[in-house]
């Protein structure tokens, strides 16, 4: 079999389409894992044993496990207990809660990163607990970390080629699809591929100029 | 669980031990030509390691996987498919893991190659003798890492059947309908094979700093000792 350019190009449409549901699963899940992971890094700090020890048994649990598995996980045992979603929301919540365990982590070590001084110097001025988070670790904390957390979106992007087993229609199922109907399956696959490193590639640079905007800690 | 369904997870678990052991064998290798290439090649060795991590950390192991299975038989060549996993899993560790080689051996302290040079060692002889040994023991945490990441996404191949755990778990629930035990299950099992592993990684770690002739961190059991001791 030989490579056939007029049907490689072909196939550039539908390809897309696929590629269109993998990216919104990726922003819904980053989004999700950003805010979740925030929390769990607050939650991680807390002085009862009873909040922090739980959370961070479960975290290991997950970050010990591979992701596929937690996928048919959720998306078999979320209809047995009453909730019916769907495959693309179920695969974007789960990607979520995994990375969420990464990126808390991140969280974790840009907020021990703050300098002690800041610490004491937002109680001297007795400022109360909420604000001494919100104006003054935060903000030092989380510019600091942005290239770590930048690199979790690609990994994420490049999980959801696995989101297939659970059904949802992304690049690969199309590709599938398309080895199905012609029997040809070097373009198909080949150019979904390709599809894959240009994004991650494209992705690399936006995340380089993100960077560059808000990667400084603020002095005023 | 009858006996048939303990033989499939046994030879599933099998499998998935040695997708990650093959695996991590030739991302090892691919891992160790980049990262040298990278740190202490001329231009052009440089330039093709870089053109191998850019291009394989960019691409999902999944994607590869698939390429392997389906693609490849089109241009005439037929891999077994456990081979096609450990192949697509070693390119794509490799690359990640090529990183870490190249940041280990940029780690070891200037005065060492320069000392070698004192010494009138050829650059062959500095890498071998003096930096590769300590950046050795740099790079074994973060190839741990890299090991426990290779064992999780032997998961994925899962998709393209080849019959590892995961596989063979989907089997059983199929046959059974007994969704949640089989996925408890298989979650604690992934989490137990990284456990030894991880175990495997420290005993290794601390063996390669005593090569430095530095004392090791006291591990989990030592530490409990002496807590006894001081109590006693």
């Amino acid at each position: 079999m030989s490579w056939d350019w007029d049907y490689a190009w072909d196939i550039v449409p539908d390809l897309w389409d696929g590629m269109k549901v993998a990216l919104e699963a990726t922003v819904y899940g980053y989004l999700i894992a950003l805010a979740l992971g925030l929390v769990l890094a607050l939650a991680r700090r807390n002085k009862h044993r009873w909040i922090s020890l739980p959370i961070a048994l479960l975290s290991e649990l997950i970050r010990a496990t591979p992701l596929l598995v937690q996928l048919f996980f959720m998306f078999y045992l979320l209809p047995e207990i009453g909730i019916r979603w769907e495959p693309l929301t179920v695969g974007a919540v789960t990607l979520g809660i995994h990375y969420a365990t990464y990126t808390s982590e991140v969280y974790r070590s840009g907020i021990d990163n703050v300098p002690v001084g800041q610490w004491e110097a937002a109680t001297a001025l007795n400022l109360p607990r909420r604000r001494v988070w919100t104006s003054v670790i935060l903000p030092q904390a989380v510019p600091r970390v942005i290239p770590a957390l930048g690199n979790y979106l690609i990994a994420m992007f490049k999980d959801t080629p696995q989101l297939i087993a659970i059904t949802v229609v992304e690049v690969f199922s199309t590709a599938r699809e398309l080895n199905s109907e012609t029997f040809r399956t070097l373009e198909p696959f080949t150019m979904a591929g390709l599809f894959y490193l240009v994004v991650a590639l494209v992705m690399s640079g936006v995340l380089r100029l993100v960077e560059r905007r808000f990667g400084r800690v603020r002095s005023t | 669980m009858t006996s048939g369904q303990f033989h499939l997870l046994l030879d599933g678990a099998l499998n998935t031990i040695y997708l990650t052991l093959g695996g991590a064998a030739l991302a090892l290798v691919l891992a160790l030509v980049a990262g040298l290439a990278r740190a202490r090649g001329n231009r052009a060795v440089r330039i093709i390691g870089g053109c191998y991590v850019e291009i394989f950390r960019g691409l999902p192991t999944l994607v590869l996987a698939f390429w392997f299975v389906f693609a490849l038989p089109a241009l005439g060549w037929q891999l077994d498919p456990l081979w096609a996993g450990m192949l697509a899993l070693g390119l794509n560790i490799g690359a990640y893991a090529a990183e870490v080689v190249r940041g280990a051996i940029r780690s070891v302290p200037t005065g060492q190659a320069e000392a070698a040079v004192a010494l009138n060692f050829t650059r062959a002889q500095r890498i071998r003798h003096v930096e590769l040994p300590q950046a050795y023991v740099a790079m074994l945490p973060p190839l741990g890492n890299n090991l426990i990441e290779l064992l999780k996404s032997s998961a994925v191949v899962s998709i393209v059947s080849i019959p590892d755990l995961t596989f063979n778990a989907q089997l059983i629930r199929m046959s059974s309908g007994e969704t949640l035990p089989v996925f408890t299950g298989l979650l604690f099992g992934y989490a137990v094979i990284a456990l030894v592993l991880t175990g495997l990684m420290r005993l290794l770690e601390r063996h390669a700093v005593r090569t430095l002739g530095r004392e090791p961190v006291p591990g989990v059991i030592r530490r409990i000792l002496r807590r006894a001791e001081a109590t006693a």
